[in-house]
């Protein structure tokens, strides 16, 4: 069995309070692994999007890390609401946050295009009424 | 270069082993065991935090003193702007000409530093190439806090000398032409309002060794220049720096010298972190410049000078009203002030060489953290649970140096012992 970090951190919806806080502790389990910084620094610009988006969008979820000296992979699950049109929910610019995250300065329509952009690989699949599960991985070197 | 080298150091005799400069380390670089305080010196970055809130005056920056610069037969003193804000009703020439008074034969404004490194600064600013937001590299600690906790930043800092370095390279060249003697024959000190400037002189960052010869506290040459200038008011001696280059002494000064719009400047070593994480999040995409200073109010706010860092700012300011002296136009000549190394990263914070093995360690720390009680109390001598849970996995320490858990440790046996007396009745 090869050894293999594993961190599960539920996220709720609307939950601005803890924005951010799952992803900061992701960057300190990294760091003191001893991870690249510049691996380091796009694990967090992606995982801070990812649970930016998971707040803002999303019917709650939860975000899964889990790193091994190959990998490290990213994983967002939500129960709702689903994106109708991924092609377009991945144009930089769209964004569909709601007035209470845009007074908050979120809603540059940047979250998912950074995420492909920082990570090795990324796949999104998303059903309407069901969720959206994003995976995305990035190689140690 | 001594690469453990820190100018804080602890007064043995005079700490107790409470928990004031533990829980105020922002790097948890102190812990205390054996009933006082240690320094770990790969996490220490000399902000002088901890000698700030030593209720006690056990934590101090080991500085040279006005006796340690008659090791040189001819002697310069590069004055740190902040210095002119600690004597509110003076004018800068009389600063400049009581500290020939006390032992230096010529002085040289950092100010004058400065003003280079803001001309050079505008200059690299043109270079779209290199990457944002610009951090500013004046203040050593910021610099060390990027390389123990934000390595992914280090591109982003100016590689630019410290205007005490560029002041110094000059006013030793400068003095030894006009007077005919070798460089080594003289003593160029800095007078400084903290620590990790000291620091920065014997450890250096970006280069291989300082052109500074050492540095002289702020509190100790004030009661030496205070006496001097109580009459005099007059004199003819002005200050050859800018006022954008003079106002660097306190936050905010750096952004405004350059006059940049999209400029950010954090004082307070937690402020800067907070801040820092931010734009390492890429949440502060527009930023073009970021200031950070370790010390509330900027310079004058250093953990070595006498003055309130609010009157300090005050003074400063009414210091240069009136000052006309503007930035020389054109480019600066790089050899001056271009850092000659690349900044390293500090990878103190990895648990192990081998990150399988950092792995386990890891998560072995979550299993002892789960077990302690969260309260951060200090207790047992690290600033937090996390930082103990850490400290026994690298075997620092045990669990039973928590008091809550010895506690509930010696409960359960004293409850034994109540069982076993029990049995022996009857």
């Amino acid at each position: 069995m090869s050894d293999t970090l594993r961190r599960e951190y539920p996220v709720e919806h609307g939950d601005y309070i803890r924005a951010g806080e799952s992803s900061a502790d992701i960057k300190r389990c990294l760091r003191q692994m001893g991870v690249a910084s510049n691996t380091l620094r796009r694990v967090s610009v992606a995982s801070y999007e990812a649970e930016l988006n998971l707040v803002i969008h999303s019917l709650g979820g939860k975000m899964v890390m889990e790193a091994d000296s190959d990998y490290i992979t990213l994983c967002t699950e939500d129960k709702g609401p689903g994106i109708p049109d991924l092609a377009l929910a991945m144009k930089e610019g769209y964004s569909t946050a709601d007035d209470e995250a845009r007074s908050l300065g979120f809603g540059a329509g940047m979250g998912l295009p950074n995420m492909k952009r920082n990570a090795d690989d990324f796949d999104i699949e998303s059903c309407v009424g069901q969720g959206t599960q994003i995976r995305m991985r990035f190689k140690l070197q | 270069m001594d690469s453990r080298y820190h100018s804080v150091r602890l007064d043995r005799d005079r700490c107790r082993g409470c928990t004031n400069c533990l829980m105020h380390c922002p790097t948890d670089a102190i812990r205390v065991r054996g009933d006082h305080a240690h320094i770990i010196n790969e996490l220490c970055i000399d902000c002088g935090a901890c000698i700030r809130v030593c209720s006690y005056h056990a934590k101090v920056a080991m500085t040279n003193t006005l006796k340690d610069i008659q090791a040189f037969k001819h002697r310069i003193a590069l004055p740190a702007p902040s210095l002119y804000a600690q004597f509110k009703h003076q004018p800068i020439g009389a600063i400049l000409d009581a500290l020939k008074e006390i032992g230096f034969q010529e002085v040289f404004e950092v100010a004058r530093g400065a003003d280079l490194v803001t001309r050079a600064t505008k200059e690299l600013l043109k270079d779209r190439r290199l990457p944002r937001p610009f951090i500013s590299s004046a203040c050593p600690a910021v610099t060390r806090i990027i390389q123990v906790r934000f390595p992914g930043l280090i591109p982003n800092i100016l590689p630019l000398r410290q205007p005490m370095e560029v002041a110094a390279q000059i006013a030793r060249r400068e003095y030894c032409e006009k007077h005919g003697v070798a460089p080594d024959e003289v003593g160029v000190f800095f007078i400084t309002p903290c620590a990790a400037k000291m620091t920065a002189i014997k450890n250096p960052i970006g280069q291989r060794r300082s052109s500074v010869d050492g540095a002289i506290s702020m509190m100790e040459v004030y009661g030496s220049l205070m006496p001097l200038l109580g009459h005099r008011r007059e004199t003819l001696t002005q200050s050859q720096a800018t006022p954008l280059g003079i106002l660097w002494a306190k936050t905010g000064g750096e952004a405004e010298a350059i006059g940049i719009g999209n400029a950010m400047a954090v004082d307070g070593i937690d402020n800067v972190i907070r801040v820092l994480e931010e734009i390492e999040d890429h949440k502060l995409n527009d930023l073009e410049f970021f200031e950070g200073a370790a010390c509330v109010g900027g310079c004058v706010g250093g953990p070595l000078v006498f003055e309130n860092n609010y009157v300090a700012k005050n003074a400063i300011r009414m210091q240069t009203e009136g000052m006309t002296k503007q930035l020389e136009e054109g480019p600066v000549n790089r050899h001056e002030v271009m850092l000659s190394e690349r900044i390293r990263a500090n990878e103190s914070m990895r648990l192990d060489e081998n990150i399988g093995t950092a792995i386990k360690k890891l998560e072995e720390m979550n299993q002892i953290l789960s077990r302690l009680p969260g309260y951060d109390c200090g207790s047992c001598g690290s600033p937090t649970c996390r930082t103990f849970a850490e400290d026994i996995v690298r075997g620092y320490c045990t669990e039973m140096d928590c008091i809550f858990i010895l506690k509930e440790r010696l409960r359960v046996m004293a409850q034994q012992m109540v069982d076993l007396a029990q049995t022996r009745r009857e």
